[in-house]
């Protein structure tokens, strides 16, 4: 079976994760994945079974806190947010992406040799 | 452990609220309903899959327990009844006997004293490198001077006290009857806080001289039922003690204890003491520099540590040996032991050295339950092996890892659960066989009980052994996942769980050859100390017995001295008595009197503490009722003791050390050191040695005294009878009635066989042997069956591979040849592991050994010899079953 949409890379699920709650203030798992599909551009599908074993990563390590709120439509649903040292640690992985960016595009930018 | 429960449940709704959401946003984007459903739920991929994978996510999956998880074990193994009866009982065999001795050494060693703040007590003992070498451990109590000098001027105790126990004779209550006293200064109760639960204590002037009237006492629990029915009105009454009148003051709470007493005392009484006398019941001593016979006991103050108290007091003695009255020469002589002071906290002076022997039984059950662990491993091994189908189609039904190994881990527990509930009875039973097999003098022998602390050790040990147990097979399930295919044939075991096995049966018989080991060298310590000569012949034909005449009762020396030869005469007179004696005792009856001696024509030796020997006071006749040959020389007479009295004898090796012959010390004379006023003594015979101090002491060197002799005067002495009736009831009838005829108020008291005497000096070795041979036994039993367990498991999964190469003609010798040899590599591994142990195990118990050195040999080849034997039939059998496959058979499968 080939996907026409793409899983989301070992790892990036998490900054991801963080940017948007960081952005957007707290927002419930299917929101979540709603606006991550939605700010790739809908290149990439949100799986649950890939999300919510990532959002209780975030929550162990204390970089997201959760509550139970209401959402738009009146459903009872579990919020979550980014803590003070989730922030810290977006800070920093973006950093690192960014470190990580420039050095593919370097790569990127070699020429081919001359046939 | 249940949390699981509530976090799954809140996971459930938020994933239903996830896809809630989702089915609102097809319906917003034109669905149908039911599509808008089933388009959802594809996109979700499995409601069950998401709990499981964010439940992996969770981590340590078997800290979540849910009931489910627990039922679907019960019922998993409900269907493996023989499995499970096998699991439970080896494991609740385990459990239990650990248990069971957890509660012993909980119950000596762990459990505080019974009394308040118990760690604040202490007993006040001195060390005296002058007087013996430090290194032999040996301490002294205290003297009543030096109690004073610390009652009054110490800073670091709240209460200090001194005690000392004995027997006395009791009249006037209608039969007379010996019975155990403790007499107490001030500050002993008060520092155990011991209040009598009827009538009152003791006032401050009662424990002061010259008090008048009655002394008073207080009546443990026990002798109060005993005697008086536990009659209220007792209080008040008078006791004759050694005809000295004591009214009754207080009556004890039925639990209190005093220490570690064997004998627990029957009457307590004061010491009454000032700064000239100290009385105690109805002896009256000076108070004055030296002896040292006294037991301290002091209850620290608060915040007051063991060595600041050390220090205090020892800037007390020098204030000691200076204030109190000495005879000529005595301060010197104090001087020269060079006094220190060696408080010890209570409770080791309670416990004594029992704590090693204590935690080595602990070991040896923690080894038996750990190859109980090591059995069930395998056999989960096993099992998990044979449900790998089942796995596999877990695994791909959705079940993440973490589910089928918590699956396999409530199997596991519940296994542990059941186990633990059946192991309670067996620690009840171990726990009751402990008690008839322990040495009697085990202190604190009422502690032990199965309390909450060793229910919560049982426990513990379950969760634990049940983990242990799991561990092979659930690094088994991590694998099973993805094997749906290969599950489902038998193929020959993987690499990894064969290393398994091997490491499994290789910690078995480690395990099993410590044990062993152990069992062994107690036997080899059993039978060296039984094939010891003790010096005396035919222990069970020699009745003894104790008699001791108060001063009240015939105050005279003469006469009762006199009445001591009456009753020896009328015993000898007896019919089947073929010789009989008295003396101050019996050898192993541990009452030798310890000094020096000095030999005319030969100075002292100079600077050090010169070697102290034992003394025992004896009539004519002694060694020829005990059966303790004359090396040289003659016995003592009637007529040297109505004579002088000035002679002796000494035992061999005294001679020999002293004048090389035994021979040679006849006409010698010696006497008793630092009493320069003590006339000299002949020695007229030379005896053969005797283990006196225990039959696994070398002999002492022993001077041998007439029992009567001139401002000596013995009141408790020992018989000794040789006689075929000895243990008889019709013997012990006639001497009584011989006693009685002599002084109607005189009881016979510790009334035994030398056999018995013998025999409870062996039984803390024939404790430890009964102990460790039981627990070898099982060790060995439990190994046996888990070889065979391992290998007829091998062998049925290697039947495929054995029908082939029987079938390409592989002879059957051969092929068996292989799986014995495959069993006996595991068992060299384990019997190489063993030894290591073996070594440290027994360096462990040298103190306990007898004549035997830690690595002897002849134990350790018996010992390998017997688990190879053992390893090499449980490996043959699975073995030769092999070689029944039908080679056409097999292949017909494939």
């Amino acid at each position: 079976m080939s996907k026409h949409k793409s899983d989301v890379w070992q790892g990036t699920l998490g900054l991801m994760v963080l940017k948007t709650l960081n952005a957007l203030g707290p927002q419930h798992g299917y929101g979540i994945a709603r606006r991550i599909e939605q700010t790739s551009g809908k290149r990439l599908s949100i799986n649950p079974g890939t999300l919510y074993p990532v959002l209780l990563k975030l929550e162990q390590e204390g970089s997201i806190a959760t509550e139970w709120g209401v959402s738009d439509n009146n459903r009872q649903a579990k919020f979550y947010r980014i803590t003070r040292s989730g922030k810290r640690d977006l800070a920093r992985t973006e950093q690192e992406w960014e470190r990580a960016k420039e050095i593919v595009d370097r790569f990127q930018s070699l020429k081919g040799e001359p046939a | 452990m249940f949390v699981g429960g509530r976090r799954d449940s809140e996971l459930a709704r938020e994933l239903e609220a996830h896809l809630e959401m989702q089915i609102e946003a097809n319906v917003r984007a034109g669905m149908s309903p039911g599509e808008a459903r089933r388009s959802a739920l594809v996109a979700f991929g499995g409601i069950e899959n998401v709990k499981d994978r964010v439940r992996d996510q969770r981590g340590l999956p078997w800290l979540e327990c849910s009931w489910s998880d627990v039922r679907y074990g019960i019922r998993t193994l409900r269907n493996r009844p023989g499995f499970t009866l096998v699991a439970v009982l080896t494991l609740a065999l385990g459990i239990g006997a650990t248990t069971a001795i957890f509660s012993v050494v909980y119950g000596v060693l762990i459990k505080p004293l019974p009394y308040p703040d118990s760690d604040r007590l202490v007993s006040v003992r001195h060390a005296a490198p002058g007087l013996v070498p430090r290194t032999s451990g040996d301490t002294f109590g205290s003297s009543a001077s030096m109690y004073l000098t610390y009652r009054d001027q110490n800073r670091s105790f709240e209460h200090v006290g001194l005690w000392t126990d004995s027997e006395l004779t009791l009249t006037g209550l209608g039969e007379p009857e010996q019975i155990r006293v403790l007499a107490v200064t001030k500050g002993i109760l008060h520092a155990l806080a011991v209040q009598p639960a009827l009538g009152r204590g003791f006032s401050d002037t009662e424990y002061l001289p010259g008090a008048d009237g009655p002394a008073p006492v207080i009546l443990s629990h026990a002798f109060w039922q005993r005697r008086f029915g536990g009659d209220k009105s007792a209080l008040g009454r008078t006791l004759l003690l050694n005809s000295r009148p004591s009214r009754i003051a207080g009556i004890l709470s039925a639990d209190f204890r005093f220490l570690n007493l064997t004998l627990q005392p029957d009457v307590i009484g004061p010491i009454q003491i000032d700064t000239n006398r100290i009385v105690t019941w109805d002896t009256v001593n000076q108070i004055i520099l030296d002896n040292l016979n006294y037991n301290g006991l002091a209850r620290l103050k608060d915040g007051v540590t063991l060595s600041e108290a050390n220090a205090d007091l020892a800037r007390l003695l020098p204030i000691w040996i200076e204030a109190w009255p000495a005879r000529p020469g005595q301060r010197e002589a104090v001087t020269s032991w060079r006094v220190t002071p060696a408080l010890r906290p209570l409770k080791n002076e309670v416990v004594g050295d029992i704590a090693g022997m204590l935690w080595l039984l602990m070991g040896t059950v923690g080894a038996v339950l750990l190859i109980a662990c090591a059995n069930i491993a395998n056999l989960l091994l096993v099992w998990a092996d044979e449900r790998r189908p089942e796995f596999a189609i877990r695994a791909a039904l959705g079940a993440g890892r973490g589910r089928i190994a918590a699956a396999l881990l409530h199997e596991s527990f519940v296994l542990g659960a059941m186990g633990a509930v059946v192991a309670l009875p067996f620690a009840y039973a171990g726990l009751k066989f402990f008690a008839v097999v322990a040495p009697a003098n085990l202190p604190r022998i009422k502690d032990i009980a199965i309390d909450w602390p060793v229910v919560a050790f049982s426990v513990a040990s379950a969760i634990l052994s049940s983990l242990l147990c799991s561990i092979p097979a659930l690094r088994q399930a991590f694998h099973y996942n993805t094997a749906l295919g290969s599950g489902t044939r038998s193929g020959t075991a993987s690499r990894e769980r064969n290393r398994t096995r091997t490491a499994l049966i290789a910690v078995q018989v480690a395990l099993a050859l410590v044990l062993l080991v152990g069992a062994g060298l107690m036997i080899r310590t059993f039978q060296a100390l039984t094939a010891v000569d003790p010096g005396f012949t035919d222990p069970e034909k020699i009745q003894i017995g104790r008699i001791f005449i108060p001063p009240a009762v015939i105050p005279e020396p003469e006469r009762f001295t006199r009445a001591y030869r009456d009753i020896l005469e009328r015993i000898t007179a007896l019919p089947g008595v073929t010789a009989a004696a008295f003396g101050a005792g019996m050898p192993l009856e541990g009452r030798a009197f310890l000094s020096s001696i000095s030999v005319q024509d030969r100075p002292d030796a100079v600077g050090e503490a010169p070697p102290t020997r034992s003394f025992n006071s004896i009539s004519p006749r002694y060694f020829e009722t005990l059966g303790i040959r004359l090396v040289a020389g003659r016995d003592i007479t009637w007529a040297d003791i109505d004579g002088t009295g000035n002679v002796a004898l000494v035992s061999e090796n005294l001679a020999r050390e002293l004048w090389d012959e035994p021979q040679a010390a006849v006409g010698k004379r010696i006497r008793q050191s630092r009493n320069a006023a003590a006339p000299w003594l002949e020695i007229i015979g030379v005896t053969q040695d005797v283990r006196a101090d225990g039959l696994h002491q070398r002999p002492p060197s022993i001077v041998y005294l007439p029992v009567i002799r001139k401002g000596f005067n013995l009141r408790a002495i020992t018989y000794a009878i040789r006689s075929d009736r000895s243990g008889q009831e019709s013997l012990l009838t006639e001497v009584r009635q011989a006693v009685w005829a002599s002084n109607p108020d005189l009881p016979v008291f510790n009334v035994r066989t030398m056999q018995d005497i013998y025999s409870a000096s062996l039984v803390q070795t024939s404790f430890m042997l009964e102990l460790l041979a039981i627990a070898g036994a099982i060790a060995l039993v439990l190994s046996v069956v888990g070889i065979y367990g391992v290998l007829s498991y091998v062998v049925s999964q290697r039947s495929r591979e054995i029908g082939i190469r029987l079938a390409l003609g592989a002879r059957p010798t051969a092929l068996k040849r292989m799986f014995v040899l495959y069993g006996l590599g595991a068992a060299a591994i384990g019997v190489g592991a063993g030894l290591a142990g073996a070594v440290v195990f027994s360096r462990w118990m040298s103190s306990m050994l007898f004549d035997v050195r830690p690595l002897d040999p002849a134990t350790y080849v018996v010992v390998i010899v017997l688990l190879v034997v053992a390893v090499s039939i449980s490996a043959y059998v699975p073995a030769q079953r092999a070689m029944r496959v039908d080679p056409a058979e097999t292949l017909r499968h494939e």
